[in-house]
């Protein structure tokens, strides 16, 4: 077995899929390692995704694609609800995927752009030669082995102890992490083409229950709360109670668990010859818990400054630090925005979101975006909009435009 | 070992590796190992979905 390659990329989620795609097309002799013997299995997503963003990086495929949204629903803790569909926002929302094929699509394809992909092959650690980062140490079928390279690029997910061996301390307070359990639910009363939010600090504390449809009568139904919330009732007894409530019918026919990075930015996402990506970067976004498009997006970036600094022969932080420059200032500023609305957000009362729903009722929305939602919603609240000043000043000056736009979810 | 993961109950999502500030924890496949790093402060057994971690105090 080959025991040298110009880049490793540790796990095959759609950070990392796309970061070693982008990095074969460009010339780089990659290996790809995925811990789990089926790519994408078991899920741990509710598969929401916005239609531009997503096309930016693979051609969209009804074979992955189980619903397409035509508008979302928000409902307040006393049941007011704030509509928003298709007509007002121009035909742009989002698609729900069928994640254990999309990702193993993306991994298909970044197999056909010719890396190497290894499954069943888990990073025990990282091989290090004065700090520098020089390859991994890799487990297969109980055996370990060594395979060295010039750049590793971690996107390990939320689990990621890439980083952590390099020395990044990228471990999160439960306050920074959303706690989610989801059921997929059959033979339900849904809308196929609508997507639901349900807000309030009995459903929900600090967090959001949504209903994404995933086709006729079926839909992803799951809840996460703040981690700093979960203890007595953690996610699994808020669901079981919502399931109870209001969907007694369904027949729940898959189980998923997870957590989900709201911290906003980390310090650092680079080192000597590392780069980390995705949920190992913890870029998902702080309110709306997206992180399929922003995992893409930074293993696009992952893969090009990685191969620059082949080219130039220096892998060093100072010449992966291109890397950090390019993603705050795109996803990033989104994250650091989206945090700003979570912080705000967090501290609301059921009375407050009430307010903010009922002042809300006749408002028509343009958007579809949840986060252009919820914007709107504090901005109807004088108080809040107090608290987001700063956020509102640079979004009304146009100091700050949606480039990365990805409605819905992200 | 200070804490005990019920693996009956895991549904390996890794959340409780994301949390330990020691690093102790480790999702291997299709469940989670724990090593001397463990100092018992029981941030894992908080952040569980769905409870599957006892802390022995
Ligand atoms: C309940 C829930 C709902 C969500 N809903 C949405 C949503 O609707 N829309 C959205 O955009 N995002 C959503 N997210 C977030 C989204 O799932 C993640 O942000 C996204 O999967 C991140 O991609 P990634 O490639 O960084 O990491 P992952 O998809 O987690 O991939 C990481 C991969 O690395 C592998 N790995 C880990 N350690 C190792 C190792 N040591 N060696 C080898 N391989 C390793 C893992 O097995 C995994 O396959 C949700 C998350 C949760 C938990
Ligand atoms: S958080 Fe709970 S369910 Fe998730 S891996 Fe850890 S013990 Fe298992
Ligand atoms: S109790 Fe604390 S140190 Fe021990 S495994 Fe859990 S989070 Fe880590």
């Amino acid at each position: 077995m080959k025991e040298m390659y110009d880049l490793i990329v540790v796990g095959g989620g759609p950070g990392g899929a796309i970061a070693a795609k982008n990095a074969a097309e460009l010339g780089l002799d990659v290996l790809l390692i995925e811990k789990r013997q089926e790519v994408g299995d078991p899920v741990r997503c509710a598969e929401g995704v916005s239609k531009i963003c997503l096309s930016d990086h693979i051609e969209p495929d009804p074979r992955w694609i189980c619903a397409d949204l035509t508008g979302s629903r928000i409902y307040s803790p006393d049941g007011t609800m704030v509509e928003m569909s298709e007509e007002m926002s121009g035909g742009e929302v989002g698609y729900v995927l069928e994640r254990k094929v999309f990702d193993r699509a993306l991994v298909d394809q970044c197999a056909r752009a010719g890396a190497e992909v290894r499954v069943k092959t888990r990073a025990t650690g990282l091989i290090m030669e004065k700090g520098v980062v020089c390859g991994i140490y890799a487990m297969h079928l109980g055996e370990e082995y060594e395979i060295h390279s010039k750049i590793v690029i971690g996107a390990d997910g939320m689990e990621s102890k890439v980083g952590r061996w390099a020395g990044i301390d990228t471990s999160l307070k439960p306050a920074d992490m959303e706690t989610c359990v989801q059921y997929l639910v059959t033979d339900i009363d849904i809308d196929p083409q609508f997507c639901d939010f349900y807000l309030g600090n009995e459903i929900a504390p600090a967090g959001y229950l949504w209903v994404f449809p995933k086709g006729e009568n079926m839909a992803n139904i799951g809840v996460g709360i703040l981690g700093s919330k979960s203890g007595d009732h953690r996610a699994i007894d808020y669901l079981d109670k919502f399931m109870r409530d209001v969907y007694p019918e369904g027949r729940i026919i898959e189980m998923v668990y997870g957590g989900v990075p709201v911290s906003g930015p980390i310090e650092k996402t680079v080192s000597d010859g590392l780069i980390l990506v995705g949920d190992a970067a913890r870029q998902s976004d702080p309110i709306t818990g997206g992180g399929i498009i922003n995992a893409m997006e930074a293993g696009k970036i992952a893969a090009e400054v990685a191969a620059d600094a082949i080219k130039k022969g220096d892998y060093t932080t100072d010449t992966l630090n291109e890397y950090e420059t390019l993603w705050r200032s795109t996803i990033g500023k989104e994250i650091e925005y989206s945090l700003v609305v979570k912080e705000t957000f967090i501290k609301s009362t059921d009375k407050d979101l009430n307010h903010l729903a009922q002042s809300l009722s006749n408002v028509n929305f343009y958007s579809l975006s949840l986060k252009d939602l919820l914007y709107a919603l504090f901005k109807a609240n004088k108080k809040l909009l107090w608290d987001l000043r700063g956020l509102f000043r640079d979004v009304v000056n146009n100091n700050f435009e949606f480039k990365y736009k990805k409605n819905q979810f992200d | 070992m200070s804490i005990k993961i019920n693996r009956y109950k895991c549904g390996y999502c890794g959340a409780c590796v994301g949390v330990c500030p020691g690093g102790a924890l480790e999702l291997v496949e299709t469940w989670v190992e724990v090593n001397d790093c463990c100092t018992s402060c029981g941030l894992c057994a908080k952040i569980c979905p769905v409870g599957a971690i006892e802390v022995n105090k």
